[in-house]
């Protein structure tokens, strides 16, 4: 089983559309979305959810104004802002939930004891059937934290049931950026494709998450997406990748079709025949022979 | 000689946790008695980040010489080393099947950690 | 005023929102910063072509041990929820990279044997593009934490004239980190499936935040009721509907902005701004 994770650096080059197409074109697979703060796959693949997990990522402090002292002495010692005034003036301190960083330091030293420390769930993670196979994946509720446990989380649930019912491949779609819910997705992964667009960032970011997968030790190809809307920067990308002994193993054309396949729930090789999924299919027979040892 | 295995059940005939951080049960035996006791792992299992590094400071609290298990990362690995234990991977089976192989020095002593971390 | 450009969904055009936004409140005579918080993959310079005139590394600050002093009473690593420090019978470990900087290993320790060092994340440049004054934040390659530069960056920022902050794309810690303090929220979205659903995480995310809030939708191809609908489901006016346009593509591929490729582009940004103005002088009564 071959674990193949899709990245991008830069948000918005086309990463989901094309690991959903991908998906469709493996024969046995699992899926694993790991953009957990902005999963998209579902909205392709529809999945039918088969089991349900509750997830937190730690504890959140909170103060019980009965018991509180107004000592004032876990504001004074919180490093990230959380202790705060409210709003409505009352002289009670309260704990801003979106600030606090769940370190646990102010329950521990609160001198009333007024401070309880409580885990919270962060959001949800599923165990769902797709059309192209068994998906894992969560939900963090919007503007919750600790998104490299969750990755972690469903990147391990997928790899068990991936290696359970003998799949080929699993493939993770990661999150954008270079943080921890990158990193949890890639690190210790067989593949990384990295999926770009021919602009002055997307070349800029491409570097960065490329330094990354090299950082982590990840063989690492890329997949040139709109490669036509600048090709003079397409091959520029090529030649600072290959200088870098990294492959590009596919370009793929700007199509309308792609929007329009996400408009219809469907991916872009069951939408449409033409060119751009043919793009797709070139990049995936690379991708396969490259796993296979073929290339 | 008092050895650590990680275990997803309470018994001898449990089956190895192939997990280090996140394992169910350590079951510490004594090699020379045969005695056995269980440590539950529940805390570490559902530790917000480091369950490696935590699962390691509690064997290391066993007072055991070595531990058997199937994979440890690179933190949880230097905390082991740390406290002086060997660590030595196992293949599927029971607890008390793992025990007899290591009795019968047939497992790999791990060196190095020998999977990636998680990193979170 | 702080105004953060943020969006659900990565790709929107957000940098190019911010930036342009940026470049029309200078050309109208308005003291103006652009602050990248897009720490990950900070893009803003590419189009802005800064003058940096510093740099400084920033880090966060995690324990040194004395083991002279320690006790190994144990009090700092049963303190630390996140496995950063843990004391063994004859030692303590410590693992820097996965230390949150909360300093509370250091203020327990009966022993005073715990310092506090610096370790280094990321970098923060300052300069100048033009009259427009320039902050941004790089995490290094490989470092997992972006909230604490984020801070960085928006402590470096000034509290006099317009500051536009370019926040990092997501719901999770890092933009909600560097939208949480602004005084006005541009939510900047594109009209597909992905565009709208990333976006009512966003609305989602954000509706308890006290600041006022205003909907960019770009590359937008005719009228998209959907987007409408659900701006209005959350009470967030949508200021701006800014046409697909391929000379906008284009000059964005090349690194050039769309203010100096396109002309149309004054009046689109002259009423956002506007409309900013009048959302947060309503709010503010």
């Amino acid at each position: 089983m071959k674990e193949i994770v899709v990245i991008s650096g830069k948000g918005g080059t086309g990463k989901t559309s094309i690991t959903g197409a991908f998906a469709g074109l493996a024969k046995k697979c699992v899926l694993a979305d790991c953009d957990v703060d902005a999963a998209d796959l579902h909205l392709l693949l529809q999945p039918q959810v088969r089991e349900r997990y509750e997830f937190s990522g730690g504890g959140r402090a909170e103060i019980k104004a009965e018991k509180c002292l107004k000592c004032g002495l876990c504001r004074q010692l919180c490093r990230f802002d959380a202790v705060r005034r409210p709003a409505d003036g009352s002289s009670f301190l309260t704990v801003n939930s979106l600030a606090c960083e769940g370190c646990g330091l102010c329950a521990h030293i609160c001198p009333a004891g007024a401070i309880e420390f409580k885990p919270v769930v962060d959001g949800e993670w599923y165990v769902s059937d797709t059309r192209m196979g068994s998906m894992v994946h969560a939900c963090l509720y919007p503007g919750e934290g600790n998104s490299g446990k969750l990755v972690t989380l469903v990147r391990s649930r997928a790899r068990e049931i991936a290696t359970g019912n003998g799949s080929d491949y699993l493939l993770i779609d990661g999150s954008p950026g270079l943080g921890c819910p990158v990193i949890a997705s890639v690190a210790g992964s067989d593949l990384a494709v990295i999926v770009t667009e021919p602009t002055v960032s997307g070349e800029h970011d491409l570097l960065r998450i490329a330094g990354l997968t090299k950082h982590f030790r990840v063989p690492t190809v890329i997949c040139i997406n709109r490669s036509d809307i600048n090709s003079a920067a397409s091959d520029r990308i090529a030649a600072v990748a290959e200088a870098q002994g990294v492959k590009v193993i596919g370009r793929v054309r700007y199509d309308k079709a792609v929007t329009e396949a996400q408009i219809a729930g469907k991916t872009v090789n069951e939408y449409t025949d033409g060119p751009v999924a043919g793009d797709i299919l070139a990049a995936w027979q690379r991708i396969i022979n490259l796993t296979e040892g073929k290339e | 000689m008092r050895v650590a295995i990680t275990s997803q059940g309470r018994d001898r005939d449990s089956l190895l946790d192939r997990r280090f951080g996140r394992a169910a049960f350590f079951i510490v035996a004594d090699t020379e008695t045969g005695e056995l006791s269980v440590h539950d792992n529940a805390q570490n299992l559902n530790a917000a980040q480091g369950a490696g590094i935590q699962a390691g400071s509690t064997v290391a609290g066993l007072d055991v010489e070595a531990l058997i298990t199937g994979n440890v990362g690179p933190k949880a690995y230097a905390v082991l080393k740390a406290a002086g234990i060997r660590i030595y991977l196992a293949p599927d089976g029971t607890v008390a099947q793992s025990l007899q192989r290591f009795k019968d020095g047939l497992l790999e002593e791990s060196l190095s950690a020998n999977v990636e971390g998680h990193w979170v | 005023m702080k105004i953060a450009v943020a969006s659900g969904k990565g790709g929107t055009g957000k940098t190019t929102v911010a930036v342009n936004l940026c470049l029309f409140l200078v050309d109208a005579g308005l003291q103006v910063t652009y602050a990248d918080c897009d720490v990950e993959e900070p893009d803003g310079h590419l189009f802005l072509k800064p003058e940096i005139v510093t740099r400084r590394r920033t880090g966060i600050p995690v324990p040194h041990v004395d083991p002279e002093a320690c006790n190994l009473c144990g009090e700092c690593g049963s303190l630390c929820r996140y496995s950063a420090i843990v004391v063994l019978k004859d030692r303590v470990m410590t693992f820097p990279e996965l230390c949150h900087g909360c300093g509370g290993c250091a203020y327990i320790c009966p022993a005073r044997a715990i310092a506090e060092v610096d370790r280094p994340i990321g970098s923060i440049d300052r300069g100048n593009a033009g009259k427009l004054g320039f902050i941004s934040g790089c995490l290094d390659i490989g470092q997992a934490m972006s909230p604490p530069l984020i801070k960085e960056v928006l402590k470096e920022t000034p509290d006099d004239g317009v500051t536009i902050v370019d926040a990092p794309p997501g719901t999770s810690c890092p933009a909600m980190t560097a939208v949480g303090d602004c005084d006005y929220l541009l939510l900047v979205t594109e009209p597909t499936p992905f565009g709208r659903h990333d976006l009512e995480l966003m609305l989602k995310a954000v509706c308890s935040l006290p600041m006022p809030k205003g909907v960019v939708m770009n590359r937008v191809n005719g009228p998209d009721a959907a987007t409408e609908e659900l701006c209005d489901k959350y009470g967030v006016p949508v200021l701006a509907r800014i046409p697909e346009d391929r000379l906008v593509a284009e000059a964005y591929s090349k690194g050039l902005t769309a203010w100096e490729a396109v002309s149309g582009y004054r009046t689109v940004f002259a009423d956002l701004w506007s409309g900013i103005q009048k959302d947060a002088g309503r709010c503010g009564e």
